[in-house]
């Protein structure tokens, strides 16, 4: 018996080496293992052989048995590696189809990116962001602003006012800027104060360089010992975080009736070198001049802290400096966006292409 | 307003080029918006002629031959077309290489056989009005070959500055010189009003006229002068040729001379022809509502009570400090001036100005408020002009009602205060220079300057802050150091929890593939119609504008979906299929709010998807077409991104798909809405396909959010999952079996979720059969199933119970 256990043992080893696919491998699998094949038969017969002859006998078996069963398995596992692997290597897409779904992302429309990016970097130097109503009073939009009573700005032709409203100072009116919220915060919160203001304006134009509704971020610091060197450097770190390290600023003196001195500010063109370009040519941004003007600020007017005295804000004891920017203008500037329709349009086309 | 250059060289000693003194002005305060170029590029081989003779043309009728005389060693042959041409005039000529105005250069050209070797020119032809009938005829004291440009400025740069509402005193030539002259150092002369022929007369009234002003409010100076013997006619060419390079028409000699003295100083003058004030009598009033008055362009305008006008015996005759009237228009046929300087007040004027749509040259000067002392300077100006021109002579008295303003203020300027508000010092003697050259006057004190502010800038230089201003913008802000202000207060910063949850809700919807757009907060009355909101509903409180650009625009949004429709519209005309898009901003309502403000203003957030539910690609080629369950997602993502509890609610919306309108409730009220537009809604944008619409009161959503999340321990005790597939009526909502299976089974079940929804033959009709995820699970240990059978008997008997409904198979 022992020599036929080796006799089968030996036959099965060499068909299994040569066997080529997992389902020939099944197939010696039944016929050597399974249930009505000899070498089990044997196994089973060990009981019947006299019992000194058992113990070797049964050992040589089992041991032919666990030998085959342990080279079938890992012959097995060969195989399904392999057939896995072929399988795969069928099952090839072509990669350089698009994504699906195929596109995944939406996007933030530009002014709201930009509106973001702005934010940001005042946060990011130590302001709040706050926000308020654009329907507003002529109180706060230009009163306390301390524009005179025949400022231009007030007029019907440039400003929208609203049906029903009060009369003088409670007369309701679509804000022209975000400044009213210089006053409404100041009413709220005692000094020192460092804020933001990004809000949606109108005024009473529309051209190709105007429409009636645009959006502005206001900027509000006040303090003791506040002055016109820290507007300028902190509107140059603002300049150098929106528009690139190197950029310089340039203030113009102005007028602006609720900041005194009053600037403009100018930063200086990212797309070439004092007006001129690579090949010599003349700068198509700043037109030339090596300058941007970005935004309108200045020093809060003494009668604009008088407006809120009565909140702690003292002409005598504060100092703070304002600034008003255009997000259309900065994302234009920026975005080499020409022509300020495009905003308003929600052509998909065109938000496609940022945020 | 426009500054010649040559014009203003009379004032200022101007030494550098005219782009560098807009510069230089742009850098001190006074943006000058454009540098532009008046009459022939330059004043070469343009000469005074002398014609010798001007013979019939052989060949020609309209023309002649000249003979010209053009200081040369021979005449030159010029061929003539005017009809005046004579002998013996002094004409202006333009010599072969001259360049003209539009650009050619003038050559010698046969005329009809007979060479031309020059051209004597009318006035337009150099840019000076629009006299083209006949050749300008020039005084006869000019000698041949003379340059022109040193008879008149036949050539000249001109500024454009833009002058801001607090400098009304830049509003002549000779404020911009007295800026020019702070700015660069030039040297300033005199002003040309320092002698003033009429001194004498001031102190006493002039005979002939009676003024009455009734309110010194409106009109705090009236002066006037009379001139007789007045002889109107054509103004000298060095005055039209100043007056067209200023953008002004030369009209007559003496309306010019008003203009050319309001361009000089500033101040706007008007002149009566005294013979028609009627009754010599002027009185200074407010209109009476529905008065009317002609004014010189023609037009009748009706008045109003907020209006101030001059009147004389007949009635209104002139509109103050805006227009003149045509009834006491100065006419060839005066021989009687009645000179006027008034001032009056700017606010007044510009509300006239606005409420008859009518600004002029004067009510742009008036409105930025003038000084009382002003009017004297203008008439001292005028009235050597008058005398010198139109060979008037000065009636004995200037009338003078309200005088000077009051006493110059005397304002201290701290050299401490200096360095505080700019971060930086100037010298002491150099804000003396700058002001001193601005015209303030300065002494000395201990800590700075006690300056004296001068009348033309009375209402603009009153505080300490203003003078700084001053001193700071001549004196350069280029060495102006950068630095950050101190944080004292070590504040942080940033933004808010509920902007950084708006934040969080637009990136969600970003996230899920849809683009923001930036709508229109105006929108047209007719938007009410297209939402098919009934006559009370409350979307049709709308905030209307009193004075919108159109019809179109003339209503602030109710609600952010007509934007959103108007956006989607115009993409799918242009050949989107679908689109997915946002918008985040504020939606308007009218009506008193109770936190003081104007209207009732909250920021929204709404969406809207059309087409397919998302882009189709060649993986996944027919996606479903958007609908309610695209919306109701997009709810869930956003206010579950931003943790807030919320259930679904029936309602009812005019412009929803009434079997698809879904109300978003919280504990605190509803928070918004979701579920499909109106057919009837989209038709009337056109758009024939199924839109799934959202929209949130964002603002709100983040203020009622949860600060933070607290932790749970979901995982040291697994939930024990089983499915439930029940049938019930149609008509039972999904929303009502969750909550069945949760009551029923509380309080062990912490989620019920519907994966699957069938109706069918194998459940019968009228029935659908709902799938659900139930979880088990408390949080001290693991459940099995002994501990939720009984549970699972409850829901089972509930179902039955509450919903007529039973397990499926």
């Amino acid at each position: 018996m022992i020599e036929r256990v080796a006799e089968i043992q030996k036959q099965a080893e060499a068909e299994i080496s040569a066997a080529s696919s997992s389902a020939a491998l099944e197939e010696l699998r039944v016929q050597y293992l399974g249930r009505k094949a000899e070498l089990p038969q044997l196994l089973r017969d060990v009981a019947q052989l006299p019992p000194d002859q058992r113990g070797e006998a049964g050992r040589t078996a089992n041991e032919a048995r666990q030998s085959l069963e342990a080279m079938i398995e890992a012959a097995a596992a060969r195989f399904e590696a392999d057939e896995l692997t072929a399988a795969l290597a069928a099952d090839k897409v072509d990669i350089t189809l698009p994504g699906s779904p195929i596109e995944a992302v939406g996007h933030h429309h530009l002014l709201s990116a930009t509106r973001r990016e702005i934010e940001d970097v005042f946060c990011g130097l130590g302001y709040s962001v706050v926000e308020g109503p654009e329907v507003e009073l002529v109180h706060y939009n230009f009163d306390a602003l301390n524009h005179a009573p025949a400022h231009p700005a007030r007029g019907r032709s440039d400003t929208f006012y609203i049906e029903g409203g009060g009369e003088g100072p409670d007369q309701v009116l679509l804000r022209t800027h975000t400044s009213p919220m210089q006053i409404r915060i100041m009413e709220q919160t005692p000094p020192p104060i460092a804020l933001i203001v990004p809000g949606r304006v109108f005024r009473r134009d529309s051209d190709a360089t105007h429409t009636p509704q645009f959006h502005q971020i206001e900027g509000l610091l006040v303090d003791e010992g506040v002055t016109l060197a820290d507007l300028k450097g902190t509107l140059l770190a603002f300049a150098r975080a929106i528009f690139g390290e190197g950029r310089e600023l340039r203030l113009r003196p102005h007028f602006f009736p609720f900041t005194e001195p009053s600037v403009e500010v100018d930063v200086s063109c990212f797309m070439c070198e004092q007006g001129s370009v690579a090949d010599g040519g003349r700068c198509s941004l700043c037109k030339g001049t090596g300058w941007l003007e970005v935004l309108g600020s200045g020093m809060v007017d003494p009668n604009v802290f008088a407006a809120v005295s009565e909140h702690g804000y003292d002409p005598d004891s504060h100092q703070g400096f304002a600034f008003g920017l255009g997000i259309e203008r900065i994302a234009m500037l920026k975005h080499g966006v020409p022509d300020l329709r495009f905003f308003y349009e929600n052509d998909l086309r065109f938000l496609r292409q940022f945020g | 307003m426009r500054v010649p250059i040559d014009w203003l060289s009379e004032y200022v000693g101007v030494e550098i080029t005219p782009v560098e003194l807009a510069e230089r002005l742009a850098m001190t305060g006074t943006e000058v918006a454009r540098v532009l170029h008046h009459g022939p590029l330059s004043a070469d081989n343009f000469v005074v002629g002398k014609v010798l003779s001007a013979e019939q043309h052989p060949d020609a009728d309209r023309l002649r031959v000249c003979g010209v005389d053009t200081g040369d060693a021979e005449p030159r042959t010029i061929v003539c077309g005017a009809p005046n041409v004579a002998a013996g005039q002094t004409v202006a000529v333009a010599l072969p290489g001259a360049v003209m105005p539009d650009g050619t250069t003038l050559g010698e050209a046969k005329l009809r056989g007979i060479k031309s070797s020059g051209m004597i020119l009318a006035e337009d032809e150099l840019g000076i009005g629009g006299e083209h009938d006949g050749i300008m005829v020039l005084g006869d004291e000019l000698a041949a070959g003379t340059p022109l440009g040193d008879v008149f400025a036949v050539s000249s740069e001109v500024l454009e500055p833009e002058i801001t509402p607090n400098r009304g005193d830049c509003g002549g030539l000779y404020g911009i010189a007295r800026e020019v002259h702070a700015a660069t150092g030039a040297a300033l002369s005199a002003p040309p009003w320092s002698h003033d022929p009429g001194e004498a007369t001031i102190g006493q009234a002039p005979a002939g006229i009676s003024v009455t002003v009734e309110n010194a409010g409106l009109c705090p100076r009236f002066t006037a002068r009379i001139f007789e013997n007045v002889t109107v006619g054509p103004s000298p060419i060095w005055l039209k040729a100043r007056l067209a390079a200023a953008g002004q028409r030369s009209i007559s000699n003496v309306v010019d001379i008003t203009n050319y003295v309001m361009l000089v100083s500033g101040h706007p003058l008007h002149a009566f022809d005294l013979d028609q004030v009627s009754g010599g009598e002027l009185t200074v009033r407010a209109a009476r509502d529905g008065e009317k008055l002609t004014t010189l362009d023609g037009e009748e305008r009706i008045l109003d009570a907020d209006i101030c006008l001059i009147a004389d015996a007949d009635g209104p005759t002139s509109l103050a400090g805006v227009m003149g009237g045509s009834r006491s228009e100065v006419s060839e046929q005066t021989t009687r001036v009645l000179l006027e300087v008034a001032v009056w007040d700017g606010a007044n004027i510009n509300r006239t100005s606005t409420r008859l749509g009518l600004r002029s040259e004067a009510s742009s000067r008036f409105e930025k408020g003038l000084s009382p002392e002003g009017a004297l300077e203008a008439q001292a100006m005028a009235t050597a002009l008058m005398l010198e021109l139109t060979g008037a002579t000065l009636s004995d008295g200037t009338l003078d009602i309200g005088g000077e303003g009051p006493a110059a203020d005397v304002v201290r300027l701290r050299d401490a205060r200096i360095v505080s508000l700019l971060g930086t010092p100037i010298e002491r003697e150099r804000s003396q220079k700058i002001l001193e050259a601005l015209g303030f006057g300065v002494e000395a004190a201990d800590d700075g300057l006690d300056v004296t502010v001068p009348h033309w800038r009375r209402d603009d230089v009153t505080r300490e802050a203003d003078l700084i201003e001053e001193v700071a913008r001549i004196n350069g802000l280029d060495s102006l150091p950068a630095t950050l202000p101190l944080n004292r207060t070590g504040r942080a910063g940033g933004l808010s929890r509920e902007q950084q949850l708006i934040r969080r809700a637009e990136d969600v919807l970003v996230g899920r593939g849809l683009c923001e757009i930036v709508g229109w907060s105006f929108t047209d009355p007719q938007v009410c119609e297209q939402l098919l909101l009934p006559a009370d509903h409350p979307l049709r409180a709308l905030v209307v504008i009193e004075n919108p650009m159109s019809s179109a625009q003339s209503v602030m949004r109710p609600s952010i979906l007509p934007s959103l429709l108007d956006a989607a519209a115009y993409n799918l005309a242009r050949g989107a299929d679908g689109c997915a898009l946002f918008e985040s901003g504020s939606v308007y309502r009218a009506g008193p709010t109770n936190d003081g403000m104007a209207a009732n203003e909250h920021h929204g957030l709404g969406a809207i998807i059309t087409g397919p539910a998302r882009l189709p690609s060649w993986d996944d080629a027919q996606p479903p077409a958007a609908r309610i369950g695209t919306a109701h997602a997009l709810v869930s993502s956003v206010l579950g991104a931003l943790g807030i509890d919320w259930e679904v609610e029936d309602g009812e919306l005019p412009f929803l798909h009434p079997g698809r309108t879904a109300m978003i409730r919280t504990s605190e009220g509803l928070l918004g809405w979701f579920g499909e537009v109106h057919p009837a809604v989209a038709a009337s944008w056109e758009i024939e396909q199924p839109i799934a619409a959202l929209a949130i009161d964002i603002g709100r959503a983040a203020a009622e959010a949860p600060a933070h999340s607290i932790f749970s321990d979901l995982t040291s005790f697994p939930p024990l999952r089983e499915d439930l597939a029940v049938i019930v009526p149609a008509g039972v909502s999904a929303a009502s079996v969750v909550t069945c299976v949760t009551e029923a089974g509380a309080p062990l079940v912490s989620r019920a979720e519907v994966f699957d929804v069938y109706s069918g033959e194998q459940v019968g009709e009228g029935r659908v059969s709902l799938a659900l995820h139930v979880d088990f699970s408390v949080d001290d240990r693991t459940l099995s199933d002994e501990d939720v059978a009984p549970l699972r008997e409850k829901i089972v008997a509930a179902l039955k119970s509450e919903l007529d409904g039973e397990l499926r198979g």
